[in-house]
This record gives C-alpha cells, sequence and structure tokens, in this order.
C-alpha cells in the first residue's frame, strides 16, 4: 500500500486491523486508538480519500490502497491548514481526539468546501471529544475550510 | 480476535465456491459489523470472504420503475447518489441517517440487511417501498426475506447482489436514534405508490414488521390524524436498556406520525 505517499510493504497477520499496522509496525503513533470499538473516532485516517475508522478496517482490505494519516498532512515547511486552525482556535485540549478529528474534518471540507455550524456538528456524529465541549472544534474547522479554500 | 484466513475473492461465483468448500467461512463487506463483533470474539469463523474486489458490486441503476443498489453500495454511496436522491429521496435520507460518516463509508447495503440487525435502518426501507432482494438462488419480496432476530432466509452458500426498490410516489422514513450509535430505537418508513400504503417498522421488534393498521387508515385519509390514536400491543416489542415495551409501543406511533407530516407538509 502507499502510506502518506510513501510505498509500504509488511507482512501481517489475516487478523491484524489498519491501526495496528500502521501504529505497530510503521510507527506511526499519530493514529490513535481510543475506544477501539468504532465510536470515538480517534482512529479516522483517510483510505483512498475517504476517511473510515482504522480500528474496524483490515490491514488486508486495504492491500494496494493509499493511505493517509496525520503525520502525512504537513509538508516541511508548514502544518496542513487544518492543523493550523486547529492550533490557532485552541480546537484541542489534551489532544488525544485531534488527530481524528482533524482527518474527519478534512474529508468533509473535501466533500463540502463551506460548511455550515450545523452540517459540521452533524459530521462529528463519529468523533468524541471529552474535554472540548466541541464549541471550538467546530470554529477550527470553519476556520480550516477557509483556509483550505484560500490555498 | 481469534485467527482467520483473509480471502479476497474474485468474483460472486468464486465466493460461493469458497463457501460451499468451507461452511464456517463467512462474507465480508464493509465490515461495520463484522469485525468490531470478531474484536469481542463474538464468533470464530475459519474464513473471511473480502467481496471488494468483485467487479460491479457497487452500481446503481434505473431498473424500469424502480431502483437497482448493488450489494456492496456503501450507505455514503446511496445517500449520495443522485438516481436515489431525484427517485427515492426518502432512502438517500436513510442512509445517511445511518451510524457516522465513516461508518457510511465503508458499510454497505447487502452487510446491513444479510446481518439483519432487529434496530438497522433499511430494513424499514425495504418493506415499505415493497423492494425485492436478488440473491444467487433467488428473487426475493422483501417482506419474506426478513425472519426474525438476525436472521434471514439466506442459505449458508447464498449471496445477494442486489435490492430493487420500486420508485414510491411519495415516502419519507422517521427515526428516533440511539444518541450514540444512531441505530433507530424505532424507525418507521411510510411509503405511498400505485399499489397503496405501507408503514414499515423497525428497531421495535425482532424483526421488521408492517403496521397494517396504520397503513389501512392512511389509505382512508393520508394524514397523521388519521394514525395518531392509534396503539399497538406492546407484548412483542424489545425492551432494553434504552426503552421499555411501553415507550417503543408509543414511539412507533409518534415516529409514523412524523413521517406522515414529513410528507404532507
Amino acid at each position: 500500500m502507499t502510506v502518506n505517499g510513501k510505498a509500504v510493504t509488511a507482512d501481517v497477520e489475516d487478523r491484524t486491523l489498519l491501526v495496528q499496522l500502521l501504529r505497530e509496525q510503521l510507527g506511526l503513533t499519530g493514529t490513535h486508538v481510543g475506544c477501539d470499538t468504532s465510536q470515538c473516532g480517534a482512529c479516522v485516517v483517510h483510505v483512498n480519500g475517504a476517511s473510515v475508522k482504522s480500528c474496524s478496517v483490515l490491514a488486508a482490505q486495504c492491500n494496494n490502497a493509499k493511505v493517509l494519516t496525520i503525520e502525512g498532512l504537513a509538508d516541511s515547511q508548514a502544518l496542513h491548514p487544518m492543523q493550523q486552525a486547529f492550533k490557532d482556535n485552541h480546537g484541542l485540549q489534551c489532544g488525544f481526539c485531534t488527530p481524528g478529528m482533524i482527518m474527519s474534518a478534512i474529508d468533509l471540507v473535501q466533500n463540502n468546501p463551506d460548511p455550515t455550524d450545523a452540517e459540521i456538528r452533524d459530521w462529528l456524529e463519529g468523533n468524541i471529544c471529552r474535554c472540548t465541549g466541541y464549541q471550538n472544534i467546530v470554529s477550527s474547522i470553519q476556520a480550516g475550510a477557509r483556509m483550505m479554500q484560500s490555498r | 480476535m481469534y485467527d482467520f484466513q483473509y480471502t479476497k475473492v474474485q468474483s460472486i461465483d468464486d465466493a460461493v465456491h469458497h463457501m460451499q468448500q468451507d461452511e464456517e467461512a463467512v462474507l465480508l463487506a464493509g465490515g461495520m459489523t463484522l469485525l468490531p463483533a470478531l474484536k469481542q470474539r463474538l464468533a470464530q469463523p475459519t474464513q473471511l470472504l473480502d467481496l471488494s474486489g468483485i467487479e460491479n458490486f457497487s452500481s446503481i441503476s434505473v431498473d424500469g420503475d424502480a431502483i437497482r443498489i448493488a450489494a456492496l453500495t456503501t450507505h455514503a454511496g446511496v445517500a449520495g447518489s443522485p438516481l436515489v436522491q431525484v427517485h427515492i429521496p426518502a432512502l438517500a435520507a436513510l442512509a445517511n441517517s445511518i451510524g457516522d460518516p465513516q461508518v457510511r463509508n465503508r458499510g454497505t447495503l447487502g452487510g446491513s440487511i444479510a446481518n439483519a440487525d432487529p434496530a438497522a435502518d433499511y430494513p424499514a426501507a425495504l418493506v415499505a417501498l415493497d423492494a425485492t432482494v436478488i440473491t444467487t438462488k433467488q428473487t426475493i419480496a422483501a417482506e419474506d426475506f426478513f425472519v426474525d432476530l438476525f436472521e434471514t432466509v439466506l442459505e449458508s452458500d447464498e449471496i445477494i447482489t442486489a435490492v430493487s426498490f420500486p420508485k414510491p410516489r411519495r415516502a419519507a422514513y422517521a427515526k428516533f436514534a440511539n444518541p450514540a450509535s444512531r441505530y433507530a430505537v424505532v424507525g418507521v418508513f411510510v411509503a405511498e405508490s400505485d399499489a397503496g400504503c405501507r408503514v414499515a417498522v423497525t428497531g421495535a421488534q425482532g424483526s421488521v414488521f408492517r403496521w397494517q393498521e396504520a397503513e389501512a387508515a392512511l389509505s382512508s385519509e393520508f394524514d397523521a390524524k388519521s394514525i395518531e390514536s392509534l396503539t399497538l400491543p406492546t407484548d412483542d416489542m424489545n425492551e432494553d436498556l434504552h426503552a421499555t415495551a411501553d415507550y417503543r409501543a408509543h414511539l412507533v406511533v409518534v415516529m409514523a406520525c412524523q413521517a406522515v407530516r414529513e410528507i404532507t407538509g
């Protein structure tokens, strides 16, 4: 598969989850395991451009797929606009849910470049944050969407 | 998870062949129910047969007066389909209410109905719209497809290939969603076509059912007032930590009225 633009080859057990491959074999620990029951969204990554919960997908299902994780967003010069927006708008406190929030948010903005407050909250159904109360996450995503459009 | 063998099948025939060779093999569509169940060690299949490599298994097309949706179409695919949005907007809206965006990106129509979760959304749409389930062995009316809790007529080597949904004149789906999972505590799909009015209820009992008393009342006058004072027996209603049987019986009426009002405006 391709992970963050780089071709990757790995031998895995048939039952290995995508998140296990990413974290344990490839060392990409930015993708978090929260609930491990596909509820919380801390493990969200993109597979072939669409956001998925990597705790509920087998690594083998992603054979030859293009996988994008939080580590693949920033270039050597700067953070991705959505990452910058979370930083600017204090869209995180403990940060555990943040990688999943940002990956989910980017998928939203790719499909809906100018989401309303209600559309953002609706989209975040599958991402749980126990710190912020979501207010600043929604503000961050609105700011991130504007920055992504102007880029 | 217990260990299993992962096999990516190349065709439907290939999948059927594997299922006949290995009775403990199970089909893997989106995996949104299967993989969490395996992680909890609720099942121990020998083999997972991944269907995602089969060509043309996630297409949506017009089929006479119906919309035919191939079994591996994701919920996001149904929700975002211009064909579904134009001809059966209530079905697109239902698909868009399942789980969360990431679940909708993976979960499939065929996987959902094969699993026949009593709280799943699709069964209500299939039964109310009088859809036809097409499998490798038969073409069967949705009402006869769902048997009971997690039970369908599917045999161990039978695969759903598509579902054909007749276009209704008008339809709506209303659900009282579990706030965590978005599964239906109760969901009611109301559809009106030339053949009459059908009201299908999911979440309330072991399997989807038609609420025929409401259908009769709506057939004489299509208005929420016709059904708002009806009641349902509570004997067969599900009861769990989310809702008592009495509460579910009440919710059926409330959701049915909501769906009818959405149609009548």
